[in-house]
């Protein structure tokens, strides 16, 4: 039971595809200004990411490796699209506020990290489980982030009014700085920060270091005796 | 399961083939069963902003039982009459594509910025007792980013406004986009269109009307940070008050019976 719980939940804290994969970060920036449709974002990619996990697993015996890719973008992108007409049947209104982000989650990179990296090489039960997993790890931050966006930015939560704005005859001024694509980054490094500050084996080595003066270095070596005696 | 070859030309193909035509049915599938229910929340939203505009769901309890008391009609821009087509075919999008429905407007006429000029525009007519109390006219003007859609309904004197709604724009939230402020939208309730002498004279201005005002009537405050969104706004009032727009129709109203 624990293994199961291993593969469920590691990926929420442990391995978060956005905090220590840097996968799916685009959709982060684009849909979290509002808390709503960022919850209906992220239902919708982990509903897909757990069913293409399930789907392409069941299917990885029989799977060509040199069409393999090809098949998993089949299977992501059939999901997708259902997921898309669903969301347009029977939630319009946040439908058009995701508009294409929906249609996007088929290029988002934790869908297809995943299907290549656990799917192809693990059971349909455990993968689905994996893929529901790490749906969880990106809905935590999105999550964070709407909330945090959706705060400062207009001063509600879920649409309910948490600080009064200036406008509706309150004291808070709507920083709408928070309502910009770029916060998410800035957030999402904080957040890496406190994940790391937390979890210390998740820091890289660095990649180069700087070259320190070393003193062993000596530009110009005194000429040595022997060397000398020899001219 | 009897061991086989996956990476022979023939699994390649039989599973690519198998896999997309699998997928394509599925697809197919639920595509069909749900565009019904797809179709109708697109008239349903479009009918919420409709009677919304004349704040109709709050009298009517709900959007269905305002939608039947509303008749949509399409009209003639030009000579201010109706003209007998089904609305239901019609689409301003298409209207504004075919040669002959629509016209290119010149600099000094096209006040709200929007180029071209449909020939047949759709309302909404609201009755109550027989007699029209609410017009619903679409409008739209250039704001900041983009062209701003919405219906302004106007009350059966034709010169009150009752409210002002946009469906479509791509203002900058929390500036421009307080348009959509319903704080900002009541303040459109009761204000006048029409000057005694016919000129239109509802606009926007900066900062806050004052209630000692001689225009107090006529001018909407604006909002702070988005003057060019309210601009747009004012503009796109003074065209489709105006001669160009729905005036010819709401002088023949005041003659004819509809």
């Amino acid at each position: 039971m624990s293994k199961y719980s291993e593969i469920l939940f590691r990926p929420v804290f442990k391995e978060n595809p956005i905090a220590l994969q840097m996968l799916g970060i685009c959709s982060a920036l684009a849909v979290t200004s509002k808390l709503y449709p960022t919850l209906i974002m992220c239902v919708a990619l982990t509903v897909t990411v757990s069913l293409s996990n399930f789907f392409i697993s069941m299917i990885r015996n029989i799977t060509p490796s040199n069409i393999r890719i090809i098949v998993q973008m089949t299977i992501i992108s059939s999901l997708v699209i259902l997921v898309d007409q669903a969301l347009k049947a029977y939630d319009y209104e946040t439908s058009k506020t995701l508009s294409v982000f929906v249609g996007l989650i088929i290029t988002n990179c934790i869908v297809m990290g995943r299907a290549e990296a656990f799917a192809m090489q693990n059971p349909p039960g455990v993968s689905f489980l994996d893929g529901f997993g790490n749906g969880l790890g990106y809905s935590v931050i999105l999550i964070i982030l709407g909330t945090i966006r959706e705060l400062f930015g207009t001063g509600t939560i879920l649409e309910y009014e948490i600080f009064p704005l200036v406008q509706n005859g309150g004291w808070y001024v709507p920083n709408n700085f928070f309502l910009l694509p770029p916060v998410s980054f800035i957030l999402i490094g904080l957040i890496i920060w406190a994940l790391r500050a937390w979890q210390k084996d998740q820091i890289e080595e660095p990649e180069f270091k700087m070259s320190q003066n070393s003193p062993e270095i000596v530009p110009n070596p005194p000429p040595t005796p022997s060397s000398k005696a020899a001219s | 399961m009897p061991k086989i070859n996956k990476d022979s030309t023939l699994n390649i193909t039989f599973v690519g083939i198998g896999l997309c035509l699998l997928c394509s049915a599925i697809i197919s599938f639920i595509a069909i069963q749900l565009r019904s229910v797809q179709e109708n929340n697109v008239v349903l939203d479009m009918q919420k902003k409709i009677v919304s505009s004349a704040g109709l769901e709050k009298v009517y309890g709900s959007v269905e039982n305002a939608m039947s008391n509303i008749k949509t009609l399409i009209i003639d821009l030009d000579k201010g009459e109706i003209v007998n087509i089904n609305p239901d075919s019609y689409e301003l999008a298409k209207e504004l594509r075919e040669d002959g429905k629509y016209k290119f407007l010149s600099a000094e006429e096209d006040v709200a910025s929007i180029k071209k000029r449909e020939k047949y525009s759709k309302i909404y007519i609201e009755y109550k007792d027989n007699e029209i109390n609410t017009l619903i006219l679409p409008v739209r003007g250039y704001g900041l980013w983009g062209i701003l859609y919405g219906y302004l309904a106007i009350e059966g004197d034709f010169n009150t406004v009752a409210g002002l709604e946009f469906y479509e724009h791509k203002e900058t939230p929390g500036l421009g986009a307080e348009i959509d402020n319903p704080k900002w939208k009541a303040l459109w309730k009761g204000k006048k269109i029409y000057q005694e002498n016919g000129e239109v004279s509802l606009k926007v201005i900066k900062g806050i009307v004052l209630e000692t005002s001689n225009n107090f009537s006529y001018e909407i405050d604006g909002l702070s940070g988005a003057t060019l969104t309210c601009n747009g706004v004012s503009n796109l009032i003074a065209y489709w008050m105006g001669n160009d727009g729905f005036l010819n129709f709401i002088n023949n109203l005041q003659k004819i019976d509809v």
